[in-house]
């Protein structure tokens, strides 16, 4: 029977009426037993009751809405095709006009950004969960250099993170070092880390270099639980000092000698002002991280981490030292995460090895992946859905996870590159203010 | 073509390969001549493209050594040096017989990253060209405009500077490759079938180009190809490898007349070896 038509091709009026038609019928059967009958309690007795009025009313709700499903999928493919054809033509255009609604969107999010705090001044929740998504999106951009530009799939970027918290932890309770004394140092504690990491897998590809780094993320979290005398095992580092403002604390009472940030500016003291600072910083932070990473990534490094990524055979063949390539982006990434973690540390003002672990990694790898390996917009996107679905899935309790993992692969489904993938080259010969057209070819 | 002799830039002696029990060079020696065009041929898993990974670096031969005179820098051992330091220090530069290019990079970034080594001291090791210092920006824009007029118009790929390499057609991912070869400075370009895949107007113009960059800008060309009419009207001397052995050697009118290459090439069996052998 090929009266429920499958066509590849757009069908003609009469044969979606028939099609309708068909489906309704199919509706009209199943519906009989299913709608059209009833029972009901007569007094005791079970009768059987007819509706057919609910059944016609469903039947037709059938067959309109099948005439609609084909009309849409008519439409959709007659939409893809247009564009197939168009594709060719206007790659190079479109691929420019993609970049900018990318900038145009950018823009819009950083100001967004900036405003937040202003317009939720009062409200907690959302300045802690935005607060949350920049750190994500610090250790997306940090790990971006890594897998996306260098193509080193790294599952232990975690370790670095807890190395340079800490670092910060240890160097401020134990030594009292300030944040900002701190801040280089954990960096560059974080760096050497990823050096030592980098060594050992340089040869490393693939599936093996993602199994190293992941033993590599357990074994930093372990050695902190069990390593006692040192980090306090699993109980964890607390009472870390909180940023202050260029000396200014946001504490309610001056410490001896110093002022508080709410004194100092004669405001009525505020939790509020330490989580909105706490939110500047990290915005200021993680600015300062796109910056270095967008405009490594115009340098002959950054050039080379994505040869790298693309063939690193080749790479040897022309005269590059893959190894320096492979070392420098590990300790860049490396140093970012570490970054991260020192301001994680100042944040929470307690740190545990609960914090760091492999699940922490899946996410960070799970928003370069789904923004689009090497897209630093991308990695914004991913880090704000994949902060804000659990925490709009808290409404939905143990369904929470499910919903987290299903709205993964819907994405990764609709966007198998991730949600931008379009990559922008890091220099045009356009650009460089010559026309092209003056030019000819010997 | 009468050229004047001219010394050795590179000298292959005695070099062996063996991988377990198999050996796929035996006892391979050969001069390759500064300036000139040396195409090396033989049959499929002749040892050809083992013969450039020796070279390159990619491989360490068992036994054997690799000289290369460098015009400037004086005598190196190749088979001492890891393949980044091949191509950096002594200019040998090679391409590969499957195309490796950087296929989501454009055609104008393949060649930049060929002058990674250049690039990455002007920009200081990234210190310089963080905060976007003169000296650096002058540099790339030098590198460009250099990459511009000497490769991208010459290999006729300026209107595609700014597509994805691996986007473009094959003839043109041959090009990109040799361009992205030449832009590491060769003093020795090891071209593996770099006319494998291309049409007769293709190969007619790769032969164009390779005598350019021989006549023009005296770089040495060491040519593995099976396509006859690249070999025979560009090479000036031509070795001729079967099951790891040098055969023949000699000009492009000696060896197609060689019995021993006709025979590599056609193949005979056991008895008219023999006759053959004893006629020759």
């Amino acid at each position: 029977m090929s009266a429920v038509v499958f066509a590849r091709h757009a069908m003609t009026p009469a044969e979606r009426l028939r099609d309708a038609g068909w489906v309704a019928f199919v509706g009209l059967i199943l519906g009989i037993p299913l709608v059209g009958l009833t029972t009901v309690d007569v007094g005791g007795r079970l009768g059987v009751e007819t509706r057919f009025g609910l059944l016609a009313a469903a039947v037709a709700a059938v067959f309109a809405g099948r005439l609609l499903l084909r009309w849409a999928i008519d439409q959709a493919r007659n939409r893809k095709q247009d564009r197939d054809r168009a594709s060719t033509a206007t790659a190079a255009d479109r691929a420019h006009g993609a970049q900018r609604v990318v900038n145009v969107l950018g823009w819009v999010a950083l100001g967004a950004s900036i405003a937040l705090p202003i317009v939720f001044s009062d409200n907690r929740y959302v300045v802690d969960t935005a607060t949350t998504v920049l750190i994500y999106v610090m250790l997306g951009w940090g790990l971006n250099v890594v897998v996306g530009l260098a193509g080193l799939l790294d599952l232990g970027y975690v370790a670095f993170y807890a190395v340079g918290a800490y670092s910060y932890a240890l160097l401020s309770t134990q030594f009292g070092w300030s944040f900002w004394e701190a801040l280089p140092v954990s960096g560059a504690m974080a760096a050497t880390f990823g050096i030592l990491l980098g060594y050992p897998i340089l040869r490393l590809r693939g599936d093996y270099l993602a199994i190293v780094t992941l033993g590599f993320g357990e074994i930093v979290r372990i050695i902190l639980v069990n390593w006692t005398e040192f980090s306090n095992g699993p109980n964890g580092i607390s009472s870390i000092p909180r940023p202050s403002f260029f000396g200014l604390d946001f504490s309610r009472s001056a410490p001896e000698g110093g002022q508080t940030f709410a004194g100092f500016f004669g405001l009525e003291f505020s939790p509020m002002h330490r989580l909105i600072f706490l939110y500047y910083l990290i915005l200021v932070l993680a600015l300062l991280t796109h910056a270095f990473v967008s405009r490594l990534r115009k340098l002959p490094v950054g050039r080379a981490w994505e040869a790298l990524r693309e063939d690193e055979i080749a790479c040897q063949a022309m005269g590059m030292n893959t190894t320096n390539i492979k070392l420098s982006a590990f300790a860049i990434g490396a140093m970012l995460g570490g970054f991260a973690g020192v301001f994680f540390a100042a944040r929470q003002g307690f740190i545990s090895p609960e914090s760091f672990t492999f699940t922490e990694s899946a996410i960070i790898l799970a928003i370069v992946v789904l923004g689009g390996m090497g897209s630093q917009m991308g990695v914004v996107l991913a880090a704000t859905l994949l902060v804000l679905i659990p925490e709009f899935g808290r409404n939905f309790a143990e369904y929470r996870m499910l919903l987290f993992g299903l709205a993964m692969v819907l994405i990764m489904v609709w966007r198998p590159g991730g949600l931008l993938s379009h990559r922008e080259p890091t220099v045009r010969l356009n650009a460089l203010g010559k026309a092209s057209a003056t030019k000819e070819a010997a | 073509m009468s050229k004047t002799p001219t010394s050795t830039l590179l000298s292959v002696r005695n070099l062996t390969m063996r991988f377990g029990g198999l050996t796929a060079i035996d006892d391979l020696s050969l001069e390759v001549p500064a300036g000139r065009i040396t195409g090396i041929i033989g049959p499929n898993g002749a040892g050809k493209t083992t013969l450039f990974n020796c070279l390159t670096g990619f491989y360490k031969p068992t036994t054997g050594t690799l000289r290369l005179a460098h015009p400037t820098r004086g005598e190196m051992r190749l088979e001492a040096l890891p393949s980044h330091r091949v191509a950096r220090d002594a200019q040998v530069v090679r391409t590969f017989q499957n195309i490796r290019l950087f296929p989501k990079m454009t055609v104008l970034e393949n060649l930049i990253v060929a002058q990674h080594n250049v690039l990455q001291r002007a920009s200081k090791f990234s210190i310089a060209g963080l905060f976007k210092l003169p000296g650096y920006r002058q540099a790339e824009r030098e590198a460009i405009e250099r990459d511009d007029a000497m490769w991208l118009q010459r290999l006729k790929l300026e209107h595609l500077a700014d597509d994805a390499a691996g986007d473009l057609p094959y003839g043109i991912q041959r090009r990109i490759e040799i361009g992205r070869a030449l832009c590491v400075d060769p003093v020795l370009l090891c071209l593996d079938e770099p006319a494998a895949g291309l049409n007769p107007r293709e190969s007619a113009e790769l032969n164009e180009l390779l005598l350019y960059l021989c006549g023009e800008m005296g770089i040495a060309i060491l040519l593995i190809e099976h396509d006859m009419s690249v070999v025979m009207n560009v090479s000036d001397h031509i070795g001729v490898i079967s099951y790891g052995r040098k055969i023949a050697e000699g000009t492009p009118e000696h060896v197609k007349h060689d019995p021993q290459v006709i025979k590599a090439y056609l193949g005979e069996d056991e008895e008219e070896e023999v006759t053959g052998g004893a006629t020759a």
